[in-house]
């Protein structure tokens, strides 16, 4: 892949595009927040970009950076045939400031992307018409795909039955046996 | 009638008549008329209708009717991975089924979660609504659910209501069932018999 747009990227937007990479036929550019729809706009009504396809945007969880967050979007030109990879760090260590200009006017298509995105890191996209969860459910605490969610915490909408335990790990000491779970112990009952 | 050797066939009656006790009786007609309620939510329904349809025949168990409609079924089949928002669903659609009601976990997740051990997965249907059967596997083969409706079956029978779990085979089979291809066999299997 040619490293074209990412030429005309920066001499669009000069100092605000912040680095370039181009790996194995992936170009990449990280950008500023406050620029994120212009590069958006830019990449796709431009001739000689025409990015009419989106394909993807989701975040990047990393814990030790400063700012912690990455959201990353996949463009991709049908007919010029080429794609290009846009990031944009946001968000502090606390996970304030999550918030970057939502691309659903540019692209209809970033919809559900975006609310996936914010159901599971809690990035909020500025100007999206319906910034809810999408796959979680409302009473849910927290955002899953964060680095700081406990892995084993569950938030169940029903009340567990009485004597049911709460979650054990998939397997114990019996692994291969298919009731690891279980408090009781229907192999030897049964056997 | 539950088992056939309490049915008393009294002999030189013109018609035949046999005596049972009411109680078997009536498990004996819960057990042969499973009408299934099938609560599909993931790839084990690939292997569901592999059971359901001919070659494995659920028909011959007298369960092969499906009602889509929880109030007009008797065995509730859980098929696949429940998660967490969809708990208070499958609670609802037990709630709404008339009693007698049984209900089969069919595959691991639906027994215990299986690897879906985070946020997103109910760690096994019994968290939330008792369960009668536990069919292991990832999916289970048909016949490994065959058996677990048969013991469904036997259960029925008993008046018990104790969770049952379905066992690997490690049957013997005897060589001349094997070597005439009526019994399929693993290879640990063979190397056994």
């Amino acid at each position: 892949m040619s490293k074209k747009v990412l030429e005309l990227l920066k001499a669009q937007f000069g100092d605000k595009i912040l680095e370039t990479s181009s790996q194995f036929g992936d170009d990449t550019a990280v950008v500023e927040p406050s620029i994120w729809r212009d590069v958006a706009l830019f990449l796709r009504d431009d001739p000689r970009c025409q990015m009419n396809m989106f394909t993807d945007i989701t975040a990047v969880d990393y814990p030790d950076r400063e700012p912690r967050f990455e959201v990353v979007c996949h463009l991709r030109s049908l007919e010029k045939n080429h794609r290009i990879r846009l990031k944009a760090r946001i968000g502090d260590a606390e996970a304030e400031g999550l918030e970057i200009p939502s691309l659903v006017p540019v692209y209809k298509g970033a919809n559900w992307f975006e609310r996936e995105c914010h159901d599971m890191f809690g990035v909020a996209f500025q100007g999206h018409p319906d910034m809810r969860r999408i796959l979680l459910y409302e009473e849910f605490k927290g955002h899953p795909l964060r680095k700081d969610y406990p892995a084993q915490q569950t938030q169940p909408l029903v009340e567990y039955r009485e004597g049911a335990t709460d979650k054990l790990a998939p397997f114990g000491a019996d692994e291969g046996a298919p009731f690891g779970r279980q408090t009781h112990d229907f192999w030897s009952e049964t056997n | 009638m539950g088992e056939v050797t309490s049915v008393r066939v009294i002999e030189g009656a013109e018609r035949g008549f046999a005596t049972t006790r009411f109680d078997d009786l009536l498990n004996w007609c819960k057990k042969y008329s499973l009408f299934q309620y099938p609560f599909v939510t993931a790839c084990c329904a690939m292997e569901f209708m592999g059971l359901a349809s001919p070659r494995f025949d659920m028909a011959r168990f007298g369960a092969e009717a499906p009602r889509f409609s929880p109030r007009q079924s008797d065995l509730l089949w859980v098929v696949g991975t429940v998660s967490q928002r969809n708990a208070p669903v499958l609670r609802r659609v037990y709630e709404q089924m008339a009693d007698p009601k049984y209900v089969l976990a069919f595959g691991t997740c639906a027994s215990c979660g299986g690897f879906y051990d985070n946020y997103t997965t109910l760690p096994g249907i019994d968290k939330v609504i008792p369960v009668d059967i536990y069919v292991p596997g990832c999916p289970p083969r048909p016949e490994g659910v065959i058996d677990g409706m048969l013991l469904l079956q036997d259960k029925i029978a008993r008046g018990d209501r104790t969770p049952a779990i379905v066992k690997p085979r490690s049957d013997i089979v005897p060589a001349e069932l094997a070597n005439n291809g009526l019994v399929s066999m693993g290879r640990k299997a063979k190397e056994r018999a």
